[in-house]
């Protein structure tokens, strides 16, 4: 029975099976990096630069040191030979990618407000913040390079040693002929040219980061427990920086609140806590408060995006073209480069287009802290130019916009779906899923609505906002990174094994934090082993008990990780089943498995139990010659593809025209992530996904000052919404199964942030639309929102076109 | 595996200085009641997690934003991050590891929880759970508005808020 069948009755995949990982999360007993009891630790404290670009004339760590409790105090220069390579950037972009060195504390310059200059270790907390204040640093302050248009300029280097701020500039140009994308645009009957700006985002995990390192002076170990998504690369990109042998090494993942990508890093403190706990041959421990979180991990999204589309006068796209400039921040954290490269991709969206397409992207240098991967890591930005401009382009042609992406979005008989770059689009129903979403939110009866409301004087205006979206996660194809010169492969690794009381284990190499993956691993397991879900523990997250594995970001365990778990098992079944045909005496062919035991063939009384043979694997006293004894079974699994799921959303607002208020009365999202596990995690994490993609919209950004400093640095001014700041979420679903993996499953912990910024701000525009407003900044807070009214009204007050 | 002592250890190093005069406080935690000596500015959230060793308790800001802190102190939920240690002297704490029942059985609201997907990361979890308790035993009744408006002080960036919503209320129903 494959996956892809109809469920059964006793079938537990696509069921809500409450979660395992509850318990001790509700009860506290879980233990966070922060949590962990270590006595003899020292703990380290971080000073961090006040200026975002400065030459370090002096530092002085006299008074420092000679305070009680303190154990030592450490430049970048002193630091300077534990590192046997710079901080690691895993994706040269291209060949003449320009990366300056990064060390975990800086050593002639600092780049960003927030630089690590010096590092403390000290007997308490409290007495190693205080005696990073006590450290006196003289600066040479320059002149900080904020705005990527300006730091586009090189009119100030960030790196004077580059000589420019460009980093690289990559390029994706397809085209049937030369020259076919100019010639569309020439000869096309409608086109709109639109620049968007998507602001940064501070990803604000509820956890903030927290690393202990205990080593083994005499042992050699050294096990590094740290707030991370990524305990395995960690592992690998540790031995590469410090010089420490692999195998000694130990990375564990706690219990870890919260990661969106902000976890997904190799981090200076992580790297400095390994270095010093074995130069000082006892634990250092690190966390950082809720303010240094803000500026000492990475930060998301920071582009500034041109988009053009051409159209026929049938209103069908005929050709893309979009320029990006994209904030890297001071350096280059492990994936910085390559975010806005993972929607390059994607900026024709849901739609059929031929092979013109223009995409070009500059990662530039600025004096912020570094970007890296937040939520959808460059596919919500993809998403959000391509769903906006398709408005200002259904406007242009004179059509309603839903009914301007049914003309343009790819058919469903068109998949797998070839797309101009030679990427195949596995499965896909988009006008399935907007109709649905129409259905749900009324469609006609909104624009009937809104037609009755939004007349002139009213200032109330009702917006509806669509976003259709799709998007490719799953990382991946390890051909396909390697072509894209991504330093790592994109397999996962699983073994699952029955144990000799028919319990079984699953290790992966995922490492959830918060997704659910013990849970839905075990429902995988249920199925295929005939097995009670409680009877199945998964291990992960710890190098030691589970060494191979890609680790969990871009929406890739269930389809890479979960697939692999279901491989596995396929294999412990295969390995039974010799074992059984010898003890029943019966051909292997003859041997069937259904419902927990193995059968004969037409010989319903000949049967046995995988219980029974666990246990026979085990005494290992009558196998079939050669079998080796125990019923274990390992696989890694390279995805044949990417994951592509997709949905629409759409969204009502009421703007208050005369507050800038807007208020949303209603969001439905539908989403199609192929066959669900477990339906109540697949809500769980749109409902949290459209979220984070609402609060870009109506409420965060990461701003600052001329100086390089941020402004909102706090919960309390970056604007992380609470229960009272947003509605609730209509779900509605299709399932499309994928065709690239037997279960037939997509990602879908990213699909809703990816979906929802442009559904809101569609429906924003679409409200104020009639008051002459075409675009406003994220994120719309009510005085971005009153002044896009009031610059539109004074524009056609004196006779300005819009 | 876990280079941890007995969880129940308190941690021998406070992460006070000890330059500061020491104070008693004699504060009762999940019906245990004990004297400690600490410093005038010590947290109470600190005094949780590092003297007294209960770590359920989380720390996820510095300006009283996000409510992970969030314990019982006299019955009522504040945030244990914007009070003193020497302000629960002769108090009555509970955090939420004194939720359950003694033989494992979870609080109605952690069973709430549980049965409605509320938590992802677990993070927000426990100050969600104490706010939600405490919110419940002032309006028992509450609206959908009153829970989102209730449990402002308590922010999660996992679940959106939809299902912690739908765990409050379920919980409300079946206390009623």
């Amino acid at each position: 029975m494959t996956m892809t069948d109809e469920p059964t009755d006793t079938a537990v995949i696509g069921t809500r099976v409450l979660r395992k990982e509850d318990p001790v999360l509700l009860t506290g007993e879980a233990v966070f990096a922060n949590d962990m009891k270590v006595p003899g630790a020292l703990f380290m404290a971080v000073l961090r630069s006040p200026y975002a670009s400065a030459k370090i004339v002096s530092i002085d760590t006299t008074a420092a040191s000679a305070m009680p409790g303190v154990r030592a105090v450490y430049t970048g220069a002193d630091l300077a030979e534990l590192w046997a390579a710079p901080m690691p950037c895993a994706w040269a972009v291209t060949e003449d990618m320009l990366n300056p060195p990064h060390h975990p504390i800086a050593i002639d310059a600092v780049h960003y407000v927030g630089d690590g200059v010096a590092v403390v270790l000290a007997d308490s907390d409290a007495i190693a913040h205080d005696a990073i204040e006590a450290i006196d640093v003289e600066y040479d302050p320059g002149e900080p390079i904020i705005d990527l248009e300006d730091a586009l300029s090189d009119r100030v280097v960030v790196h004077p040693e580059l000589g420019t701020n460009s980093s690289y500039t990559w390029n994706l140009l397809v085209e049937e002929t030369d020259g076919a994308v100019q010639k569309a645009f020439d000869e096309a009957a409608f086109t709109v040219s639109e620049r968007y700006v998507q602001q940064r985002l501070i990803p604000m995990a509820m956890e903030p980061r927290a690393v202990v390192s205990i080593p083994q002076p005499f042992g050699g170990d050294v096990t590094l427990y740290s707030a991370t998504q990524i305990p395995h690369v960690l592992k690998v990109m540790i031995a590469v920086t410090l010089g420490v042998p692999e195998h000694q090494l130990r990375v564990v993942a706690p219990a870890v609140g919260g990661g969106f990508g902000a976890k997904l890093d190799v981090y200076a403190e992580e790297l400095l806590c390994v270095a010093l706990s074995r130069k000082h041959g006892v634990p250092v421990r690190w966390n950082e408060t809720r303010s240094e979180n803000a500026v000492a991990t990475i930060q998301g999204r920071g582009q500034i995006q041109h988009i053009e589309l051409a159209a026929d006068s049938a209103g069908k796209l005929t050709a893309i073209r979009v320029r990006l400039t994209a904030d890297m921040g001071a350096y280059l954290q492990l994936i910085t480069p390559g975010i806005p490269i993972l929607g390059a991709f994607l900026y024709a969206g849901v739609y059929d287009l031929p092979k013109a397409y223009d995409f070009s992207c500059t990662g530039v240098f600025t004096n912020l802290t570094p970007t890296d991967a937040y939520r959808g890591a460059g596919r919500p930005e993809a998403t959000y130019a391509i769903e906006r401009a398709m408005d200002a382009l259904a406007k242009e042609v004179g059509v309603d916009p839903l009914e301007f992406r049914r003309r343009n979005f790819i058919r469903k008989e068109q998949f797998p779906y070839e797309a101009f770059t030679g990427l195949v689009y596995d499965s896909g129903d988009h006008d399935k899923a907007a109709t649905i979403a129409a259905e749900m939110i009324d469609y006609a009866g909104v624009r009937a609505r809104q037609a009755e409301q939004n007349v002139e004087g009213a200032t109330k205006r009702l917006g509806l906002g669509v976003s259709s979206y799709f998007e490719m996660c799953g990382l991946a194809p390890s051909r396909v990174l390697a072509s894209l010169n991504y330093s790592a492969g994109g397999w996962e690794a699983a073994t699952v094994r029955i144990l000799p009381t028919s319990k079984v284990q699953v290790v992966t190499g995922t490492s959830p934090h918060g997704q659910g993956h013990e849970t839905s691993w075990s429902m995988i397991v249920a199925d295929k082993l005939g097995i009670d879900p409680a009877d199945v523990d998964v291990l992960h997250s710890d190098t030691a008990i589970a060494p191979l594995g890609m680790d969990t970001y871009g929406s890739r365990s269930l389809p890479v990780g979960g697939v692999a778990v279901g491989m596995a098992c396929d294999k412990v079944i295969d390995k039974a089943k010799q074992i059984a045909a010898h003890q029943l005496e019966a051909n292997l062919d003859d041997i069937e498995f259904v419902g927990g035991t193995f059968r004969v063939a037409g010989s319903p009384d000949r049967e046995v139990p995988l219980a029974a043979i666990a246990f026979a694997a085990f005494t290992a006293h009558d196998l079939p010659d050669g079998l080796e004894p125990n019923l274990e079974a390992q696989v890694t699994y390279d995805p044949p593809n990417f994951s592509w799921p997709f949905g629409t959303h759409m969204c009502l607002v009421e703007v208050d025209t005369e507050t800038g208020a807007v208020d949303v009365l209603q969001y439905v999202a539908v989403d199609d992530c192929g066959n669900q596990v477990n339906p109540m995690i697949v809500e769980g994490q749109v409902h949290g996904g459209v979220v984070q993609g609402l609060a870009q919209a109506l409420y965060e950004g990461a701003d600052h000052d001329s100086d390089g400093n941020l402004r909102t640095s706090t919960l309390a001014d970056y604007l992380v919404p609470a229960a009272s700041d947003v509605p609730p979420i209509t779900l509605g679903h299709s399932v499309t199964p994928s065709p690239t993996n037997p279960l037939g499953v997509k990602g879908v912990g990213e699909a809703g942030t990816i979906g929802a910024a442009p559904a809101v701000m569609n429906a924003i525009v679409d409200a104020l639309s009639g008051l002459g407003v075409h675009d406003l900044s994220m994120p719309a807070s009510p005085n971005t929102v009153w002044n896009a009214i009031h610059a539109a009204q004074s524009t056609s007050a004196t006779g300005g076109n819009q | 595996m876990v280079h941890d002592v007995d969880p129940g250890t308190p941690r021998t190093q406070h992460t006070t200085s000890d330059l500061g005069a020491s104070v008693e406080i004699t504060v009762t935690v999940n019906g245990t009641t004990q004297t400690h000596d600490v410093e005038p500015r010590l947290l109470l959230v600190q005094y949780i997690r590092e003297v007294v060793g209960l770590t359920g308790t989380n720390i996820g800001c510095d300006t009283s934003s996000c409510g992970a802190c969030s314990l019982h102190l006299n019955g009522e939920a504040v945030k244990s991050c914007t009070v003193l240690a020497v302000q629960a002297d002769g108090q009555d704490i509970r955090t939420i590891e004194g939720m359950a029942a003694a033989d494992g059985t979870l609080h109605p609201m952690q069973q709430a929880f549980m049965e409605n997907h509320g938590l992802q990361c677990g993070y927000c979890t426990p100050g969600m759970v104490m706010a939600a308790t405490s919110l419940l035993e002032e309006n028992p009744n509450p609206t959908e508005e009153d829970v989102r408006l209730g449990l402002e002080g308590n922010l999660c960036r996992c679940t959106g808020y939809h299902n912690i919503v739908k765990s409050v209320l379920a919980a409300a129903s079946a206390n009623a």
